[in-house]
Formats: structure tokens, C-alpha cells, sequence
């Protein structure tokens, strides 16, 4: 989970790292209000969570309080890759003698931490890291040895800072450190981390991603949830238990196990490509080794209250759960929703393979449910999906 | 002949005393693996479906002569059990537990690694290892395939028995899963170098997803080491960027870790890469009966 950069600051704040005052503010009057309560010049920041804000228009400087009002206005709404800007952060202007680059990262490769750092930060970090990558040391750091001070001063050396810079920085980056640890973060980066002139070493962004996983010891987390750009099906869905992505197709998917599911969303796009519309799966779904009757239940639910959806592909590999199983399971779903005053008024195409399929197939040729069709293979079933979903189909 | 696991491998269960712990190994027991024991402190000296329940990894392997953990325990207490196995230096130990952070695992591995790597560990968030006919660690269900010669590495569970069913007439070796997540114990890479050495192993299926790069590294060894034929499969070509779906580390940000990238690096080494499972099935087939 990526956290806005106020968040981020807010939490660099915590652990004693120095960040510039700043206020949110959802609307231009609030805006207005934070510049007066801040004073001075002050720099006007769009919260989205994507790069490239910064070139795309969504930092400006305001001389004053008015001028933060225009300034918000320009930005608020403004589209940034897809992201619509709901709020922005109102900062304090800083005086800046230089600008680096510090980062802690996950090294997937490697499997270990890595620090990176560099004296040439800023927008076009990532333009050096291409042409000039002897500026940009990276340190591999051992999660048994961590970073103290002695480390952390190594480091912002090994990035080319100058020595009136390495006190603080190191200081900083010890720091840094610690967030990124006890919050159990993969990343965490400030860019650029500055040199102000009166010879402060600051955090003047904040970029942290935080791992899921460790929601059961990170309780506070839960907070960061950004409700507001949940996909409200995607919210249900959660409270359901269920790892449902919402996509832009007609084509309702079901499966069992991550993999599968991927491989079942690029399956039916294959086949879509020969339909009219081209349709394409509507989300993902992966129901997990165990399917349960309610597990099914509920993830037909959300998939029908999709609108966009056209038809449905359930494709179910029968491992650990048996074919025979699933079969009940779509069974009772179905008298589930009817319970429920429902009913599943799209087409559903059902795959299953594996341990038991032909019983399973039976039970549900046994059970005649309506619009229920069923398909032996996965890119045979694929293309019965698509073409139900076609345009005019 | 297979890797890593054959019919002498002895397996002890952490975390047998649990709801998942317990029904796997049931199943194990069932497919005729030599599951000896189990691990459980709190629990130490009672029996479990028949099986004594030791207070440590070590007092298990001094008792039972194991050779296999397996790892069922929750998130919160993977990393304690593992760093527990790799202080018993038992030689393979298998972390079927999903939703393990990433610091934990990352520091597991550096223990493993500042141990001197005498254990060798797969996952965490995998289905485990299956040698056909010899012996089974983990939850791959055991009756869907027959042993044979085909070796298959990948990130997905049921991918993996996907494959291994639709080539089950010509069967397995053994069977790997690795596991999803951004930092697993044993990699493709590991896979493929055990594959190539085993007499028991004429070619070797490959399934990876989306994210990080570790089948353009896979695809870099198998130029350089790898003599037997290989097929792969990619998973999430459609996949949009920067959402996870589902396993953690499939996550497409940016150009690299695309599916598109990963076949590109592969095809470029001469591995035939299928568009579908089933056509990957088909590639395997091809290859299995020119030989």
C-alpha cells in the first residue's frame, strides 16, 4: 500500500525526521487558510499516488495566500496519470542549497535491502541513474545488521554528498532506517532530500510503500486505506475476504488460485480479439483453493452487480478442493442469491478440470441451472465467454 | 529419480497441530509420503494422527532421522520456525504459509545465508514440492499426475497442477513450486541447475508471472548451463499495471516485469513459450515424444 505524501511526511515526523510545516487542504478557501496560517511564501502540492507530478504541473509555488488559492484551484481536479488530485499539501517555501536522492528498497533479486543514494537528486534521478550511474551508489544492506550511524554516514559518502551534508544526512538516514523497519515498509524514499540554506538537512518528499502482509502487527495501518479511491466494488469485495481487482471488460472471471486467474484473464482476452467489441475479462477473482458454496455465492454476487459484465467464465482447477465439490458449491450458490433475491440473469460458462471433473460436470448437468454451460477446456470455455459478451451476442 | 525430495525423504510437519497443518498431512500420509513427525512446543510428547509432536526441529531430527520440515505455521510465527529449522540445519524446509512479510522473509534468508545455506528452503506462499510415486511435501495434491521425466518449476499452485495434469499420461519427476511472493528461498535458477543435473529429468516446464525479473535471469542461465530442452509459460500479459493480483510479487510496474519482456528473454534463448497453458502443455508433449 503506497501512502500520500503527507502521510509519509507525517510519519517521517514521528521518528524525528525533519520535514517543512504543512497543512492539507481539500478545497482553494482551505488552501487560502493554510497559506495564511503558514505565512510566506508556500509551495502548493498535488496528493497523488503516481511520479511525475512535479513535470506534470502539480507543484507550484505561491507568493501568498491568494496567489496559494489560484495556485489550489489550478490543481484540484487536475488529472495526473490517471489519478484525479482530491487534495493538496500546503507547505512552508524552503531555501535550497542542494538537492540529493535517498532511498530504502526491497532487492528482489538479490534478496536483501538496498540503500540507494545519490548528490544529484531531484526530478531527473531516474535520467542519471541511466546516463550517469556512477552518481547513484547502491549499498546492499543485511536485515540482521541494520543501519546505525557509522552506516548511514557511509552511505551518503558512497553517494557523493559534501561533508557540510553528511552529519545531517546521516542522522536522517538513520532514521529513515527505523521507519522502514519498525513499519515494516518495502519502500521508502525522499526526493529530493535537501540541504537548506541555513545548512539543515530536510526530507522535501516523501514516497513510502507499505506491505500488507504486516497489517497484523502494523495495526495502525488500516488508517492509511484510501477509501475515497477504492473501487466500491473492490471495497465489498474486501469485506468479503475476497481478492477481487475490478477491470475495464465485459467478461465476469472466477477461478481458483492467483495463477490461474492471470492466465485466465490473458486466455479470454486472446479470445475476445476475434468478437465484435473485443471483449475482455471485467476483473479478476481468485476464489482460492478451497471453494466453498458461500465463497461462490459471494463472488457471483459481486460479479453480477457489475453492470458491465455480459457473461461469466467460472474456470476451476480441481486440486485440493474436488471438481465435485466446486460443482455443489456453484449449486448452492445459485439458491444462495435466489435466498438472497437475486438471481444470475448473464450467462455462465463453467470450466472443470482436475480431481473429479466429470463428477462435477454431472452434478451440474443434474442440476439444470439456468444459463449454465458447460465447456471442457480452458480455451475452449474461454472463447464461449467471449463470444457470449460480444457485442450484439 | 527426482530432485530434492525421493521416496527416503523423511518429513516432519511445524505447525501439524493446526487446522491446515493437520489436513496436509493427512494427505501426505495418504499419497505415501514418510511423514514422521510433527512440532509443536506447546504440545511436545503428545501424538497427532498417529505421529509424535516434538517441542523442537532438532529434538524431531534426533528422534526421527528427518530430513523435510514443512512449514504450516501462521504469518506471525514463520520466521521464528524457519530460523528454528535453519538452526537444526535440516536439509530442506518447505514455507507453504502465506502472508509472510517481507522483512521477515528477507531476514530469514540472511540468516540462512550467514548459516552458511545448509538448509535449503522453498516458498514462502507455495504449494510445495512432489516427487510423483516417491514422496510429497506441501499441498500439491498427489493423485492428478503420474511419475515420469518431466521436471516443472513455478510461481503458481495451480498452474503448476494445471500442467502436471494435462502432461499426467507422460509424468513427472518432480514437481517445484516456488511461490509468488518478491523474496523466495529457491528460484527458478536453483531449479533449472538441479533439473539439468538429475538422470531422472529430460525436460524442464517453466511457469513464471508478472513481476521483478527473475525469468530474464532464469532465461540468462538456461543460455549459459541448461543442455535439456525447456518450455515455459507466462502468466498476466493482460494484467494492467500497478495492481497486484494476488500473489504479492505480481505486480507490473514499468516496462520491466512485464509477461511481454519475460517471454521476449526467454524466446531469445530458445525456449518455447506457450500462449496458453494448454498450448504449453502441447509444446511439452511435442518435445517429450521427438525424443
Amino acid at each position: 500500500m503506497d501512502l500520500f505524501e503527507h502521510q509519509a511526511k507525517e510519519l517521517f515526523a514521528e521518528y524525528g525526521i525533519p520535514v517543512p510545516r504543512g497543512v492539507v487542504a481539500h478545497t482553494a478557501e482551505e488552501a487560502r487558510a493554510a497559506a495564511e496560517q503558514l505565512t510566506g511564501k508556500v509551495v502548493v502540492k498535488a496528493q497523488v499516488k503516481t511520479g511525475g507530478r512535479g513535470k506534470a504541473g502539480g507543484v507550484k509555488v505561491a507568493d501568498d495566500a491568494e496567489d496559494a488559492y489560484q495556485k489550489a484551484t489550478q490543481i484540484l481536479g487536475m488529472d495526473i496519470k490517471g489519478h484525479t488530485v482530491h487534495k493538496v499539501l500546503i507547505e512552508e517555501a524552503s531555501q535550497i542549497a542542494e538537492e540529493y536522492y535517498f532511498s530504502f528498497l526491497l532487492d528482489r533479486a538479490n534478496r536483501t535491502f538496498l540503500a540507494i543514494c545519490s548528490a544529484s537528486g531531484g526530478m531527473d534521478i531516474e535520467e542519471v541513474a541511466h546516463t550517469a550511474p556512477e552518481k547513484v551508489a547502491k549499498v546492499p544492506v543485511s536485515s540482521l545488521e541494520g543501519v546505525d550511524r557509522a552506516t548511514a554516514r557511509r552511505i551518503a559518502e558512497a553517494g557523493g554528498l559534501p561533508p557540510q551534508s553528511l552529519d545531517g544526512a546521516a542522522e536522517l538516514i538513520e532514521k529513515l532506517w527505523a521507519v522502514f523497519v519498525d513499519e515494516d515498509a518495502s519502500l521508502v524514499e525522499v526526493n529530493p532530500m535537501i540541504l537548506s540554506a541555513d545548512g539543515q538537512v530536510k526530507a522535501l518528499d516523501g514516497k513510502v510503500t507499505l506491505d500488507e502482509n504486516a497489517n497484523f502487527r502494523q495495526t495502525e495501518h488500516v488508517a492509511y486505506v484510501d477509501k475515497a479511491a477504492e473501487d466500491p466494488l473492490e471495497a465489498k469485495a474486501k469485506e468479503k475476504h475476497l481478492n477481487y481487482v475490478k477491470l475495464d471488460g465485459s467478461v465476469g472471471i472466477i477461478g481458483n488460485g492467483a495463477g490461474l486467474v492471470m492466465s485466465t484473464l490473458d486466455v479470454v482476452a486472446y479470445a475476445g480479439e476475434a468478437y465484435a467489441g473485443q471483449p475482455k475479462p471485467a476483473n479478476f477473482l481468485d476464489i482460492g483453493g478451497g471453494a466453498s458454496a458461500e465463497v461462490m455465492a459471494n463472488g457471483l454476487e459481486i460479479i453480477l452487480s457489475d453492470p458491465s459484465v455480459r457473461s461469466v467464465f467460472v474456470n476451476v482447477f480441481g486440486g485440493i478442493t474436488a471438481c465435485d465439490a466446486v460443482a455443489n458449491g456453484i449449486v448452492s450458490a445459485f439458491q444462495l442469491l435466489e435466498g438472497r433475491g437475486e438471481s444470475v440473469t448473464r450467462p455462465l460458462v463453467v470450466r472443470l478440470d482436475g480431481n473429479n471433473a466429470a463428477l462435477g460436470r454431472q452434478i451440474l448437468a443434474d442440476a439444470g441451472l439456468p444459463g449454465v454451460e458447460l465447456v471442457d477446456t480452458m480455451d475452449d470455455a474461454a472463447q464461449r465467454a467471449a463470444e457470449l459478451a460480444a457485442v450484439g451476442a | 529419480m527426482a530432485i530434492w525430495l525421493t521416496a527416503d525423504s523423511k518429513i516432519i510437519v511445524q505447525g501439524m497441530t493446526g487446522g491446515e497443518g493437520t489436513k496436509h498431512t493427512r494427505r501426505m500420509l495418504a499419497s505415501g509420503a514418510k511423514v514422521v513427525g510433527g512440532v509443536n512446543a506447546r504440545k511436545a510428547g503428545t501424538v497427532h494422527e498417529g505421529l509424535p509432536v516434538f517441542g523442537t526441529v532438532a529434538e524431531a531430527i534426533s528422534s526421527t532421522g528427518a530430513d523435510v520440515s514443512v512449514v504450516f505455521v501462521p504469518p506471525a510465527f514463520t520466521k521464528d520456525a524457519v530460523k528454528e529449522a535453519i538452526d537444526a540445519e535440516i536439509p530442506l524446509c518447505v514455507v507453504i504459509t502465506e502472508g509472510v512479510p517481507v522483512h521477515d522473509t528477507t531476514e530469514f534468508w540472511a540468516y540462512a545465508v550467514a548459516k552458511g545455506n545448509k538448509t535449503r528452503i522453498i516458498g514462502p506462499n507455495c504449494p510445495g514440492i512432489a516427487s510423483p510415486g516417491a514422496s510429497n511435501a506441501g499441498i500439491i495434491p498427489a493423485d492428478i499426475t503420474t511419475p515420469g521425466r518431466i521436471g516443472l518449476v513455478s510461481k503458481s499452485g495451480t498452474l503448476t497442477y494445471q500442467l502436471m495434469y494435462e502432461l499426467r499420461d507422460i509424468g513427472f519427476s518432480t514437481a517445484v513450486g516456488i511461490g509468488g511472493d518478491p523474496v523466495i528461498g529457491t528460484t527458478h535458477i536453483d531449479a533449472l541447475q538441479a533439473f539439468q543435473d538429475d538422470p531422472g529429468t529430460d525436460a524442464i516446464v517453466m511457469i513464471g508471472e508478472i513481476g521483478g525479473d527473475a525469468e530474464e535471469r532464469a532465461a540468462a542461465y538456461i543460455e549459459q548451463h541448461v543442455t535439456k530442452p525447456v518450455v515455459a509459460y507466462v502468466a498476466g500479459f493482460t494484467a494492467p499495471e500497478g495492481k497486484t493480483m494476488g500473489h504479492a510479487g505480481a505486480i507490473v510496474s514499468g516496462s520491466a516485469g512485464t509477461a511481454q519482456a519475460k517471454k521476449e528473454a526467454l524466446e531469445k534463448v530458445g525456449v518455447r513459450v506457450g500462449k496458453t497453458p494448454s498450448e504449453t502443455a502441447r509444446l511439452m508433449r511435442e518435445v517429450m515424444q521427438s525424443r
